[in-house]
């Protein structure tokens, strides 16, 4: 049996003038929590809808469980759950009766499902006779999950299950992914929060309809190219400034109460860019500046690979 | 950003509201002072919303008051609007229009003269360095795009404080950082902006910031200040204690 829960082969999608993938490959193993990354319009959705064979590729081919997604489309849809971005549960039904429906649909029964969507389910049955259009951002979230796993689907597909939620309960939505991925589960989650990546086992990067680096979260950090400083200084507009009139500035970005900052010269130590940089800020009249060296993280390494960005769709 | 010491931009004393039994905002107090950038945090469903509602005019306190630009919420709704502006992700601009067009018809519905939006019109396309997309449809916009763009014209009749719902979501890296410039230059001329943001580091970049909980404001002050009180070292783990309570958010 092949270990390739999915197996995507140079895909590409247009819609009119518009490109959303550019030659799309990836892997993703059995058991594996996959995290697609990257903004809005980044082709995220697309991706999802050829992998539950919703959309055929123009070219390039993949397959889902080791069916083809054109050939076998049948069979990927019933062992496939999938939750898309948009709330798509029957608003007028309650949250007990869309469950029975999706059951029903796969030639299931509620019951059959209940071990496997238990943690999550015991969170919205007090409300189980409430319409499913009634309930909050959180509950709804909570019910689609349910639906996309009743019938116990082999992959789950998540197409930005956080977007729009606040940090708490994101971190409680992964928490139950992670609970779901013990059970070994394959799941691929997409998510424009770079926060979230860190919770999967290999993440994808993507912006404008490529990939831009597929690794594990701590291994996307590590392939940006040169020492990173998080830099801190009073005011934050002077420093910025300052920073952006550095000569040997390869890239300035804010990162909370810190700026990150690296230097374009190859040939020079850390310690001597670092010195460098402080002696800079100094003769610029910022002060409390503290420049100390810091791990590149996933968004870092995404501004790295994703160039500036162009008001002119592509 | 410097604050001035000219009355507060926005002033909520005891500002609730309920719906039926239930009450949304609960006996909320704050100031934001002139230019100040103002981050307004909180779980979904923590009242977030309807207090902007409350702010902007869309909805009468239940109880307490608010002014905002100096104007009554409750009895002087008309200054009120005609003195702010607002973007949120869901509500900013009109796909079937061009970048010019919208630009045109929010200067019209704000009173502008023609010369006033021509003027602009030009300052905004050279700030966003956007006169090669003049004439694209907002609707062919990446969405950063669109939200730069919805800010600027948000901001077309120089209002005296902005209100940002969720303005970055889903937006890129590099993007969602150059809408927080946009946001430090409208401050920097005075303007007032009252921003809420699911991204707890963009929470760093506001001068102060609340945390609402269950309708009531649960922490209020600088980025800095806060992390102090809670002895955290990001405004993350703020917003975890806070939001679960004292109880469960020890165990992290």
């Amino acid at each position: 049996m092949s270990a390739s829960a999915i197996h995507v082969a140079g895909i590409e999608k247009r819609f009119g003038a518009t490109t959303a993938l550019r030659g799309v490959s990836f892997d993703v193993e059995a058991g594996e929590l996959f995290g697609l990354v990257g903004p809005d319009g980044a082709g995220k959705t697309t991706l999802f809808r050829i992998l539950t064979t919703l959309l055929v590729p123009d070219t390039g081919s993949a397959t889902v469980l080791g069916k083809d997604v054109v050939r076998d489309y049948w069979d990927i849809r019933l062992r496939v759950g999938y939750m898309p971005g948009r709330f798509s549960l029957y608003a007028d039904l309650s949250v007990e009766e869309n469950l029975s429906f999706f059951a029903s649909v796969f030639g299931t029964t509620m019951a059959e499902g209940r071990d496997l969507i238990d943690p999550i389910y015991r969170q919205i049955e007090p409300f189980r006779e409430r319409r499913a259009g009634a309930l909050s951002g959180g509950m709804k979230q909570k019910l689609a999950l349910c639906c996309a796993l009743v019938h116990r689907p082999d992959l789950l597909l998540l197409d930005e299950p956080t977007t729009g939620v606040d940090a708490v309960s994101r971190r409680e939505f992964w928490d139950l992914l992670d609970t779901l991925r013990a059970t070994g589960l394959t799941i691929v989650a997409s998510t424009p929060y770079m926060d979230e990546a860190a919770r999967c086992d290999r993440i994808a990067l993507i912006q404008n309809g490529a990939l831009l680096a597929i690794d594990a979260p701590g291994a996307v950090g590590r392939r940006f190219p040169r020492p990173l400083f998080a830099v801190r200084g009073m005011s934050r507009t002077r420093l910025l400034t300052a920073l952006r009139a550095y000569a040997h500035a390869a890239s300035v970005y804010p990162f909370g109460d810190t700026v990150h900052v690296s230097d374009a010269r190859s040939g020079i130590a850390m310690e001597q860019q670092q010195l460098e940089l402080s002696e800079w800020l100094r003769a610029q009249s910022v002060t409390d500046v503290s420049v100390v060296p810091v791990e590149p993280g996933i968004e870092d390494t995404f501004m790295e690979l994703m160039g500036e960005p162009s008001p002119v769709a592509a | 950003m410097t604050i001035r010491s000219a009355a507060p931009a926005i002033v909520a004393r005891s500002l609730s509201r309920r719906f039926g039994s239930f009450t949304a905002v609960d006996r909320i107090s704050f100031e934001v002072q002139a230019g100040e950038v103002f981050g307004f945090l909180g779980a979904n469903g923590a009242g977030k919303t309807t207090a902007i509602r409350m702010l902007t005019g869309l909805l009468s306190p239940s109880d307490g008051e608010a002014s905002v630009a100096g104007f009554d919420v409750r009895t002087q709704i008309e200054q009120v609007r005609r003195h702010i502006g607002y973007m949120s992700q869901r509500f900013s601009l009109y796909d079937d229009l061009t970048v010019r067009e919208n630009i045109r018809l929010y200067g019209g519905i704000y009173g502008l003269t023609d010369a006033e939006i021509a003027e602009r019109t030009t300052a905004i396309l050279a700030e966003l360095r956007f006169a090669p997309s003049v004439a694209a449809l907002v609707r062919s916009l990446p969405l950063g795009w669109k939200q730069k763009l919805a800010l600027s014209v948000a901001l077309l009749h120089r209002p005296a404080v902005v209100f940002l719902d969720e303005p970055t979501g889903g937006v890129d890296p590099i993007t969602r950082r150059q809408f927080w410039e946009l946001i430090y230059q409208a401050a920097a001329r005075g303007t007032t902006v009252f921003v809420t943001t699911h991204y707890l580091d963009e929470a760093e970049y506001c001068d102060r910031l609340s945390i609402m909980v269950d309708g009531r404001v649960a922490a209020l002050g600088t980025p800095s200040a806060l992390k102090a009180e809670f002895s955290v070292p990001t405004l993350d783990e703020v917003f975890v204690r806070l939001a679960r309570g004292p109880a469960t958010g020890a165990v992290l």
